[in-house]
């Protein structure tokens, strides 16, 4: 197939961010790209079972609960990737033997849910005041039929698409911590998807950065 | 080194955020300088970086943190606390911080308390105490005297009074030694009010309403700027009592 990729800015919908929306969770985030929404909470550093501690770090878990049903096996394998990024972000050998529970409700899905769950999770997280080593965001790619790469698909051109890539990018490098693949893709279509990713990673950090000064912005002043 | 640091005070940082200090020109014959981090700010070899995001804050001469807006507890020596009693094993009692885990009270640790003299602390009473062992490795461990024996205000307490959770940042401008949310409330009307540095406030006053009045205001005053918070104590002064 023919690779013809369009160095395009990368375009992003427009996303929105509330922090702190919950009261009993610790830390809560609701994340929305375009149509697509997901709301975190975060508890933690709390009790743990003993059969689930380790002795030298916290122990994270992570739900993702679907609109409509139970969850199945796509949202454990969406609850692994999300749970390795995460892992890899937070300090967690500062609170041994604790727990840290992160629960994302699928509020309404319209193309890039992994993506989304990983930054209203990376929102979450700062919101609960857990100590990161980094942030980190997520970015959905497709390569459609024509071989054009587009950044943060809706639902219509994820099922128009011929591969689905998710990428986890972290804030310090911008290097990839955890990535999701989906279809056949050539080496070079894959690189080409990494280097459109992290740019369009930049305009979500300085989104990050810019809601979190708004929230403090209050305090501040005191 | 600490200008680098400097610039930033009063700014909004966020994890990741990394202050490299560049080695001195071996010319100039700097001094070394000393700064201490607190809370929010880890050192990476050597450079220190930012693990929680938050406002940068600094206290003359050279102590540097990150001022952060957190619900949860994490248990740290020398802190006064809340703790409610869950439970009696033998010589300890099992209290409820807010924690990750129970911390320990012995029973000897009250003053007056001597192995016939046995301190009245029942389940589910509330102590004023202070932790004296909080790391991540070992189960936090509570005091109710300070070092001299006398028991400076801690505890058993409780009788007839309200308790509830606030943010720890709400805690910590009660606490300021000049603190203007409380010199407002004591305006107010006459109670009695225990600080927890875990979030909890008791607060105690001469009728059921003014305890739960108090109580509000508090919760409240958490998300108002100073010049809000002070017009709705004067709507409660003049219009509710």
């Amino acid at each position: 197939m023919d690779l013809k990729v369009h160095e395009a800015s990368p375009a992003t919908r427009e996303f929105g961010c509330e922090q702190n929306l919950l009261s009993r969770p610790d830390g809560s985030a609701s994340f929305i790209q375009g149509n697509t929404n997901v709301l975190a909470a975060v508890y933690g550093p709390a009790e743990v079972k003993v059969s689930k501690e380790i002795y030298d770090r916290a122990t994270l878990e992570v739900l993702i609960q679907p609109k409509v049903g139970l969850p199945g096996v796509r949202e454990r394998a969406r609850e692994q990737c999300v749970r390795e990024t995460c892992e890899a972000a937070l300090l967690s050998s500062l609170h041994p033997r604790s727990s840290l529970t992160l629960i994302l409700q699928e509020i309404h899905d319209d193309g890039s849910l992994l993506a989304c769950c990983l930054n209203a999770a990376c929102m979450a997280l700062m919101d609960a005041g857990l100590p990161m080593s980094c942030l980190f965001c997520g970015i959905t790619c497709v390569i459609n039929m024509d071989g054009q790469i587009i950044i943060d698909p809706t639902l219509q051109q994820e099922k128009d698409s011929r591969a689905l890539m998710t990428f986890a990018i972290d804030s310090i490098d911008k290097r990839v911590m955890m990535s999701s693949t989906k279809g056949s893709i050539s080496v070079q279509e894959l690189q080409e998807a990494i280097a459109l990713s992290q740019r369009a990673s930049e305009r979500i950090f300085q989104f990050y950065r810019s809601s979190v000064c708004r929230r403090y912005s209050k305090t501040a002043a005191n | 080194m600490i200008n680098c640091f400097k610039e930033k005070i009063g700014e909004v940082l966020l994890p990741g955020d990394v202050f490299t200090f560049e080695p001195p020109a071996p010319e100039t014959n700097l001094k070394p300088e000393k700064v201490v981090c607190g809370p929010g700010l880890r050192r990476d070899g050597d450079d220190v970086r930012v693990c929680k995001c938050g406002v940068l804050r600094h206290k003359t001469p050279n102590v540097f943190w990150i001022d952060s807006q957190q619900k949860r507890y994490v248990p740290v020596k020398g802190e006064t606390v809340i703790g409610v009693v869950t439970a009696k094993s033998g010589d300890i009692f099992k209290v409820d911080v807010g924690g990750s885990e129970l911390a320990s009270l012995s029973y000897l640790a009250f003053e007056g308390a001597t192995k016939r003299n046995r301190p009245n602390v029942q389940v589910g009473d509330l102590v004023f105490a202070q932790f004296i062992i909080a790391n991540k490795d070992m189960e936090p461990e509570l005091v109710c005297i300070d070092s001299c024996g006398r028991a400076n205000g801690m505890g058993v307490f409780g009788e007839g009074g309200f308790l509830f959770r606030v943010s720890l940042g709400l805690v910590r401008r009660l606490l300021a030694p000049q603190s203007e949310i409380v010199a407002d409330l004591s305006g107010l009307f006459p109670c009695e009010l225990v600080v927890g540095m875990n979030g909890r406030v008791w607060v105690k006053a001469k009728s059921t309403q003014q305890t739960l009045i108090l109580a509000n205001l508090l919760e409240s005053s958490e998300n108002m700027t100073a010049t809000q918070r002070q017009a709705l104590f004067r709507r409660v002064a003049d219009g509710a009592l």
